[in-house]
């Protein structure tokens, strides 16, 4: 097994993880304080995403259009929160279900009504296009490091802003026991509102800074949803921490398995039949631990409720 | 108060009945013989939507993943094609067996979760079956897999007529229909609404809680491999998007809209979200803008269902039910 | 001397550091109404639990009529017999009391993997299911949605459902939880009817009618049975009256 390989997959890993947890943070806290499944969370990704390729039109300044980006989307995501989804927080889970989708159907269809059915351009910075030298031998793109850079000074002011300030041991009080937070007499409604605006922000910024790397087009936000809920359930619904080690997981499981199952495979099945299973078995894996969190530990890793 | 008994309500499926029966030739009177087509893709996705409701109205489980065992179905018929089998009293058989046994397997281990877990692991076992069928490059992978045909019934009935094809979708939609009616008002489905409705009760008084919800969830699995068996047919095509996770979300949103729980919950369902997106496709390509805001409006004003909006209108001591 | 109906052997119950049953040894003979009473925390819910199936215990076994059965489900024991009521009203909320009755009919008489026949046609069924509505009081309420019953009619439908499965031994979990006087009497009543035609074992915190309905009392506290005779020898005993004192009113054992 190629060393450099293996380390440029690990690094790759922990960026794709990384940018998981940023849009699994908000998920899991809405879902842990306010105990709603929002199917749309994907498409504030999208959003963010978005507003970012539009921005850097104008200003042609990627820092511009990614704190352009992350205000829109955090002002987007307050709007619907206090116009719609604050509607839903006593309903039952189906009835989120209903209207989140529905808001899917909605906020991607009005995306392509604005810019069409093309997918846009989002470039990553020129400072940044090119590669880096690691180690003797390990280049990595430039690009990749910012994002690994920004990924891991998020998490690190996250877990500041969680673990040592008021505003975040009362969200930690929500996700854990919510009537006790509305007994201590929380401004419930502008925690809520912030909290939601907040994950659509984190959710923005994953967008925009994958925007280079994949494609920034409609649906972008669907299938990058469904990882994102692998992830908070095995990091335990409602716990900031459970989604970094859960985003981590599944951002190493997933990127390191697709290099090296196909591989690995190979070695004892025909080339075949190696290449046909081994992306099909990369795909699985997550999924294969997420069934083996849910069965032998349902309430996740680090579970927030008690 | 929700009653346990479910009335088929013969006075309007019957006329309704009456009505499907003879829609075939009055569409080719006028012709237009793409409503017949429409009209049997609608019955199709009634059978799948009424089979998710088996699960989630009525045996409470919400499962994200029923999609497994509509692409299941629908790619077993299409697998033993490819294969030279296309007898449809081999491969249909076959292909329902096929999808009753993933449940089996499925269900046997996510019934040990509930609730959102369940909901989880449930998505997570059809992605796993998703990417399983998309991998197998011979039987189409991305592309899907086409059929060369429709499935060999025999006896003069040629299914690649479409309304020999529609009649035989019709007839198999009303039996299967009319035999989930009979079940759910008889002893299975009174002690599985007992689970559905108060588990720790349901197990006091002696229902073995686990294996009705596994029966349940067999037959609803069943049930929907054979509006899999269906599809594949009418399409002439297996498509991955079958088993996609936003497919098991498109029937979800099917029960939901008709109404959990209400005997016709997912038949009304399906025709409803079918028809919107034929209809609103007409005007504009953005018709799921438009679907999406009539989701919302049905959120808002008839949250348990459009089906709920009939029981209130028609308040009895019992309590009406669809 | 006739086989004890339910027989517990040093059953034995940790949750962390805290013993909430600590080698419990109790034999309830056949037609006996069976009292267990202790101050709050000793531990008479969990013992109950380990009972019904609900709790696998760590320690001890549980037998049934002769047979064991500390392995088996819930439902399983409710099939052998075993039944229990809950301490917090546990029905089918939504459903009428007379559909609660005929569930539990239907539970007791026969498999439910039946799939043609509609069950409103087996008059026998609803007609049991009456009939128990009669015998527990509440026969005027059966086309009710059992939500809309008052908090003492609902723990008479609690204890009918038990009722309903044909026990051989009844667990009656604080039935007379939350009551006012009248509907107390009527519960007393009601268990006193029972009594005749089945053994019971009741936990209650109401000392008026534990002494009234039982013919044996244990003692449980802090996990562990104290005294275990008549209810005078009990009432007597100086470890019970100890642990009562700061607990229940001392009066009641007077």
């Amino acid at each position: 097994m190629d060393l450099i390989l293996l380390l440029e997959q690990t690094l790759n890993g922990l960026q794709f993880g990384l940018m998981l947890f940023l849009l699994a943070a908000g998920l899991t806290l809405v879902f842990g304080i306010m105990d709603m499944i929002n199917l749309a969370h994907g498409s504030l990704y999208m959003v963010g995403a978005y507003l970012a390729a539009t921005l850097i039109g104008y200003t042609g300044s990627f820092t511009l259009a990614l704190l352009g980006a992350l205000a829109g989307t955090a002002l987007f995501g307050a709007a619907l929160e206090v116009s719609l989804l604050r509607t839903l927080y006593q309903r039952d889970h189906l009835t989120q279900v209903l209207a989140t989708f529905a808001l899917i159907l909605i906020i991607n269809e009005g995306t392509r009504m604005i810019w069409g059915s093309q997918a846009l351009l989002l470039n990553a910075p020129d400072a940044l296009s090119g590669p880096v030298e690691l180690l003797p031998g390990l280049t990595y793109p430039a690009y990749r490091l910012l994002i690994i850079g920004v990924g891991l000074a998020v998490a690190a002011a996250l877990y500041l802003l969680v673990t040592h300030t008021r505003i975040g041991m009362l969200v930690r009080a929500g996700a854990s026991n919510r009537e006790m937070a509305l007994t201590m007499g929380v401004n419930v409604k502008r925690l809520f509102t912030a909290v939601f605006a907040a994950g659509a922000a984190l959710s923005a910024l994953a967008g925009v800074l994958l925007g280079p790397l994949l494609a920034v087009q409609v649906g972008m936000g669907e299938s990058i949803l469904i990882l994102a809920f692998v992830v908070i359930v095995i990091g335990g619904i409602g716990s900031v921490r459970g989604a970094l080690v859960g985003a981590l997981l599944v951002g190493f499981v997933d990127t390191l398995g697709r290099t090296l199952l196909p591989m690995s495979l190979r070695t004892v099945l025909p080339p075949q039949v190696a290449s046909n299973l081994g992306p099909a078995l990369a795909s699985i894996l997550i999924y294969v631990l997420m069934a083996a969190v849910l069965f032998w530990r349902p309430q996740g890793l680090f579970p927030a409720r008690g | 108060m929700t009653a346990l008994h479910h009335s088929l309500l013969p006075r309007v499926a019957l006329p309704a009945l009456a009505l499907l029966i003879a829609f075939p030739p009055v569409m080719q009177a006028i012709d237009q013989p793409f409503y017949i087509v429409l009209a049997t893709r609608i019955l199709i996705f009634a059978l799948a939507a009424s089979s998710l409701n088996l699960l989630i109205g009525f045996g409470g489980m919400v499962s994200f993943g029923h999609a497994a065992f509509f692409g299941t179905g629908a790619y077993t018929v299409g697998i033993l094609m490819v294969h030279g089998v296309d007898s449809a009293w081999i491969a249909w058989p076959a292909a329902v067996l096929a999808s009753a046994l993933a449940a089996l397997l499925i269900g046997a281990i996510s019934l040990h979760t509930r609730g959102v877990y369940f909901i989880m692991i449930t998505l997570a076992f059809a992605q796993m079956i998703y990417y399983l069928f998309v991998s197998l490059k011979a039987y189409g992978g991305d592309d899907g897999l086409t059929l060369a045909g429709r499935s060999q019934v025999g006896f003069g009935v040629d299914l690649a007529s479409d309304v020999v094809f529609y009649y035989v979708v019709l007839a198999i939609v009303a039996l299967l229909l009319a035999l989930l009616g009979r079940m759910v008002n008889a002893r299975f489905g009174r002690a599985l609404q007992a689970v559905r409705e108060n588990e720790t009760r349901a197990q006091a008084i002696g229902f073995p809680a686990y294996r009705y919800k596994l029966a349940c969830f067999v037959l609803g699995g069943a049930v929907a491999g054979l509006a899999g068996v269906l599809i594949v047919n009418q399409n002439e095509l297996a498509s991955p998007n079958l088993l996609h996770w936003m497919q098991s979300g498109m029937l979800l949103i099917m029960v939901i809209l008709g109404g959990v729980g209400f005997l016709y919950g997912g038949v009304l369902g399906a025709l409803v979200l079918l028809l919107l997106e034929e209809t609103l496709s007409e005007y504009t390509i953005h018709w799921q803008f438009g679907v999406g805001l009539i989701l919302l409006a049905v959120v808002l004003f008839a949250p348990n269902g459009l089906l709920s909006l009939a029981q209130r209108r028609t308040p009895s001591a019992r309590g009406a039910s669809g | 001397m006739a086989e004890a109906v339910l027989a517990l052997r040093g059953l034995t119950k940790r949750f962390g550091g805290l013993t909430a049953t600590d080698g419990v040894t109790l034999d309830i003979a056949p037609g006996e109404l069976h009292a267990l009473i202790g101050p709050n925390g000793a531990g008479k819910t969990t013992l109950i639990h380990q009972i019904s199936g609900a709790l696998p215990p760590d320690e001890g076994s549980v037998a049934f009529g002769g047979r064991e059965i500390t392995r088996l489900a819930v439902h399983e024991r409710v099939a052998a017999g075993l039944v229990r009521s809950f301490q917090v009203t546990n029905i089918f909320q939504r459903f009428s009391v007379l559909d609660n009755m005929a569930l539990a009919v239907q539970a007791g008489s026969g498999s439910s993997m039946a799939f043609w026949r509609p069950v409103a046609r087996e008059t026998a069924l609803f007609r049991e299911a009456g009939e128990l509505l009669a015998r527990i009081g509440l026969a005027d309420k059966a086309a009710s949605a059992a939500a809309e019953l008052a908090h003492g009619e609902q723990r008479q439908l609690e204890v009918g459902l038990a009722l309903a499965t044909r026990p051989k031994l009844l667990l009656l979990d604080e039935p007379l939880a939350g009551m006012g006087p009248e509907e107390s009497e009527r519960m007393v009543q009601l268990i006193a009817a029972l009594a005749r035609s089945c053994t019971i074992l009741l936990v209650e915190h109401d000392m008026q009618a534990v002494f009234r309905l039982a013919t044996r009392i244990s003692v449980l506290v802090s996990g562990r049975i104290i005294a275990s005779g008549a209810p005078d020898d009990v009432r007597r005993d100086t470890e019970v009256r100890r642990a009562y004192l700061g607990d229940e009113a001392p009066s009641a054992l007077a």
